[in-house]
């Protein structure tokens, strides 16, 4: 430690005369190819336009492979193979058998976890720790959980004929790339339908890779199909008049023109959309297991979680206190290269994302919020936004109302329980919430009353395959995981 | 008519609205005429401002109904079935003057207080049909439950005033939700006579709003209503409810079009019609794991 002058607090100064020692994973086991085609009826198919694109390492802004652009015939054609795969083979295939082809493709996963973490990280920024630790075994158990419900199904819904919906085209989001791939398939396939997959146009090498994993289970061509591209390849699926189904998950502005793209016709649609979720810390709350809940609400993946805390709710009486130690914990947050083990917030998903963030760290400054920032050294390469924490907010601040979907919590205080409650529900969404305290009755009176689909409490951002996933209100319909995460993909009679 | 005969007192068919019996605001009135064309009275033209009063009732009630217990709001239904059934004999004799035969009449009547009992009982069962408790990987405890959606808006079917409107009314408020309900257009009296049974079957004010008035108009703002969570509707023309998707999607509301259910049998109740209106949530809480007592019992 820095010498102290005389009559001077002694402060904790991180991040001075500590370094960390490197920690490198090996981008090797990657094996990422040069290029990737379309996989359209268990085969690599080049685009019918021959259009590709680059997809780069948000960390150092490195081409990691060109990407196929699927134009509308690449479209129809996969569509078309899902339609065949589903009255040839899918539909007529017994429960058992289907679950037994979905049970190879988590096993196959796991065998390739570490190809998959490694480029999970190298295509989407996140955290190697993260990829490796969540995504990928969290993707591979989902496809293991619903390969146990394929034969299962009549349990599942009492006094109900159950049938499968027949062609799902699906769009995933550029978070969590394979975990939310796993979300789509497994369920999709359990229930006896096949599908046509289109994976965030950032982040497709992971599923991609998937698309190899499914070919060497051997599953029957065309049940499940990847197509990659841009949002316009997405619109196409959307339209595609040979689809009975609809999943998406990404912001709630395209959620909305999906649903109204889908208005006049029979396709069944899930969203799961945007979410501004509340973490409430009470006064009776074990103070630093909260810090570190809040920590992890909002900075877990850079904060591109929709369900993110990225409003914290502290009580007044201990709000002083609570921020000076959330600032003590951002200081030892390590930012930077996410294939160091050691990385705590990895790099920003995009240029783009990074823009978007920025506008609102302006947005705020000028709402008034008081801006704090952490002070850590980032690469001069690639897209990096050290955590930030914007406090004094108001309740009706841009943001505090709008997802900003990056490493940014808004700070508000309040007094009583009834006020807490209608703050946390004064918004659109409806994805999740935090509450954090000792007192059990409290838990369960704020649990039912928050209009939220997911609620935490005494702990935040936890996923499981058995646990249902979703929102209410503009956060979108439909459950991922779980029993509930049948639903969407059945008819019922 | 001769001077000895009694003169007959007509009803004035009013809105229901928070509890209480408004006309429209609008001043607007539509004839409701019987088969024959002649006018057997004169509805409400309900407007946008209507509707608007209509969902802030809703929404003012929600937090009392959703929070009821199952079983108080089953008692309610159950009342609402009793009232129906002790008031057979004015339903019949409006039924019949809107053109239904009497036979007909007899049976919708019966079919609409058999549903309320129906839903009645199913109003403290179906949260455990439909919940569950989580094995998740974690120490944690995890269990997902049903909750109601919000303010519903339904749409009720032109032919089968009152078993039609019923039939979508009941699964929705069995599940805690309050609503909007628009009146069959050609057929609106049913719907605002049985407004008084709700009168007197303990049915908190602002749960059940009813309308009557022009189904284009006031589908347009209900579909627009950034605070209206839900609409079911049946028997709707295509284009008519691909309109109502198209702009309720700017609020990502819940849509069912209920179209393919036949109500007048029994595939027309289901607890999975409760479940349309509910919204599942899942509730996570950590438990405590101290080294070495996982074999201390």
């Amino acid at each position: 430690m820095a010498k102290q002058k005389k009559g001077i607090k002694p402060t904790l100064i991180w991040n001075s005369n500590w370094e960390y020692s490197p920690a490198p994973e090996s981008a090797k086991p990657a094996a990422i190819a040069k290029k990737y085609e379309l996989f359209i009826d268990g085969k690599w198919q080049q685009p019918v336009e021959k259009g590709y694109f680059k997809t780069i390492n948000p960390a150092t802004e490195e081409v990691l492979s060109d990407v196929a652009t699927a134009s509308k015939k690449d479209v129809d054609k996969a569509v078309t193979a899902a339609r065949n795969a589903y009255e040839k083979y899918w539909r007529k295939l017994s429960g058992a058998e289907r679950g037994k082809y979905i049970f190879r493709i988590a096993r196959i996963m796991q065998e390739r976890a570490r190809e998959l973490a490694i480029t999970e990280t190298l295509d989407g920024g996140k955290p190697i720790k993260e990829s490796r630790d969540f995504d990928i075994p969290t993707a591979a158990n989902h496809f293991f959980y619903y390969a146990g419900w394929a034969d299962k199904l009549a349990y599942a819904f009492p006094n109900q004929k159950v049938s499968s919906l027949g062609v799902a085209g699906q769009i995933t989001p550029w978070n969590f790339p394979l975990l939310m791939a796993a979300w789509k398939i497994a369920p999709a396939l359990a229930t006896g339908n096949t599908v046509v997959l289109k994976p965030a146009e950032t982040t497709p090498l992971t599923t991609l890779k998937l698309a190899e994993i499914i070919q060497e289970a051997d599953l029957p061509p065309g049940v499940v199909n990847i197509i990659t591209g841009s949002g316009e390849t997405g619109v196409m699926l959307t339209q595609h008049p040979n689809i009975n189904k609809i999943a998406f998950t990404g912001s709630t502005e395209v959620g909305k023109l999906i649903q109204a793209t889908l208005a006049g016709t029979s396709k069944k649609l899930t969203l799961e959309l945007g979410g501004k979720g509340a973490n409430i810390i009470f006064e009776d709350a074990p103070i630093d297991q909260a810090v570190e809940g809040v920590i992890n609400g909002i900075f877990f993946n850079q904060g591109h979680v929709c369900c993110a805390g990225s409003r914290l709710y502290v009580q007044e009486s201990i709000a002083k206190t609570f921020i000076a130690k959330l600032k003590d914990r951002l200081a030892t947050l390590r930012v930077g290269d996410p294939m160091d083990k050691n990385t705590d917030i990895g790099a920003i998903n995009s240029f783009q994302q990074l823009k978007s963030i920025q506008s609102y760290i302006e947005i705020g400054k000028k709402e008034g919020a008081s801006f704090y920032q952490s002070k850590c050294k980032i690469p001069n390469q690639g897209y990096f936004c050290p955590p930030i924490l914007f406090s004094n907010v108001a309740q009706s601040s841009r943001i505090a109302q709008e997802e900003i979907f990056g490493p940014v919590l808004c700070i508000l205080t309040f007094r009583t329980e009834d006020e807490v409650i209608e703050k946390a529900n004064n918004t659109p969404y409806g994805l999740s919430a935090g509450v954090w305290t000792d007192k059990g009755a409290r838990i369960f009176n704020l649990t039912k009353r928050l209009r939220a689909g997911v609620i935490w409490a005494n702990t935040y951002n936890l996923f499981d395959p058995v646990s249902p996933f979703g929102g209410y209100k503009e956060s979108g319909f439909g459950r991922e995981g779980g029993l509930h995460g049948l639903y969407p993909y059945v008819q019922l009679s | 008519m001769s001077k000895t005969e009694r003169l007959e007192v007509w009803k004035t068919y009013k809105l229901f609205i928070g509890g209480q019996f408004p006309r429209t605001e609008s001043g607007r009135t539509y004839a409701v005429k019987n088969p024959q064309g002649k006018t057997i009275a004169n509805a409400c033209l309900s407007s946008r401002k209507d509707l608007r009063d209509a969902v802030v009732a809703a929404r003012t009630a929600l937090g009392g109904w959703s929070s009821r217990s199952g079983f108080n709001r089953g008692q309610i239904l159950y009342r609402m079935a009793e009232m129906l059934e002790s008031r057979k004999v004015q339903f019949r004799e409006e039924l019949v003057a809107q053109g239904q035969s009497v036979s007909a009449a007899n049976r919708e009547i019966k079919n609409t207080v058999d549903r309320l009992i129906y839903y009645a009982g199913w109003c403290d069962k179906y949260q455990a049909l439909f919940s569950s408790v989580n094995p998740v990987a974690s120490s944690h405890y995890n269990f997902s439950t049903p909750e109601p959606t919000g303010v519903v808006a339904l749409i009720a079917p032109e032919e089968l005033p009152l078993l039609g409107l019923i039939s979508l009314l009941a699964p929705c408020i069995a599940g805690g939700n309050t609503t909007v309900i628009l009146a069959s257009e050609k057929k609106p009296l049913s719907a605002i006579s049985f407004a008084e049974v709700l009168h007197s079957a303990d049915v908190p004010g602002g749960v059940i709003n009813i309308l009557t008035g022009s189904r284009q108009e006031l589908t347009s703002w209900m579909s627009g209503h950034m605070d209206i969570n839900a609409i079911v509707a049946s028997a709707i023309e295509p284009d008519h409810w691909a309109a109502i998707q198209q702009s309720g999607a700017k609020s990502v509301k819940r849509l069912f079009n209920w179209n393919k259910i036949d109500l007048t049998s029994a595939q027309g109740q289901s607890p999975y019609l409760i479940m349309d209106l509910q919204e599942i949530k899942t509730t996570w809480h950590p438990i405590q794991s101290i080294a070495g007592s996982g074999n201390s019992y």
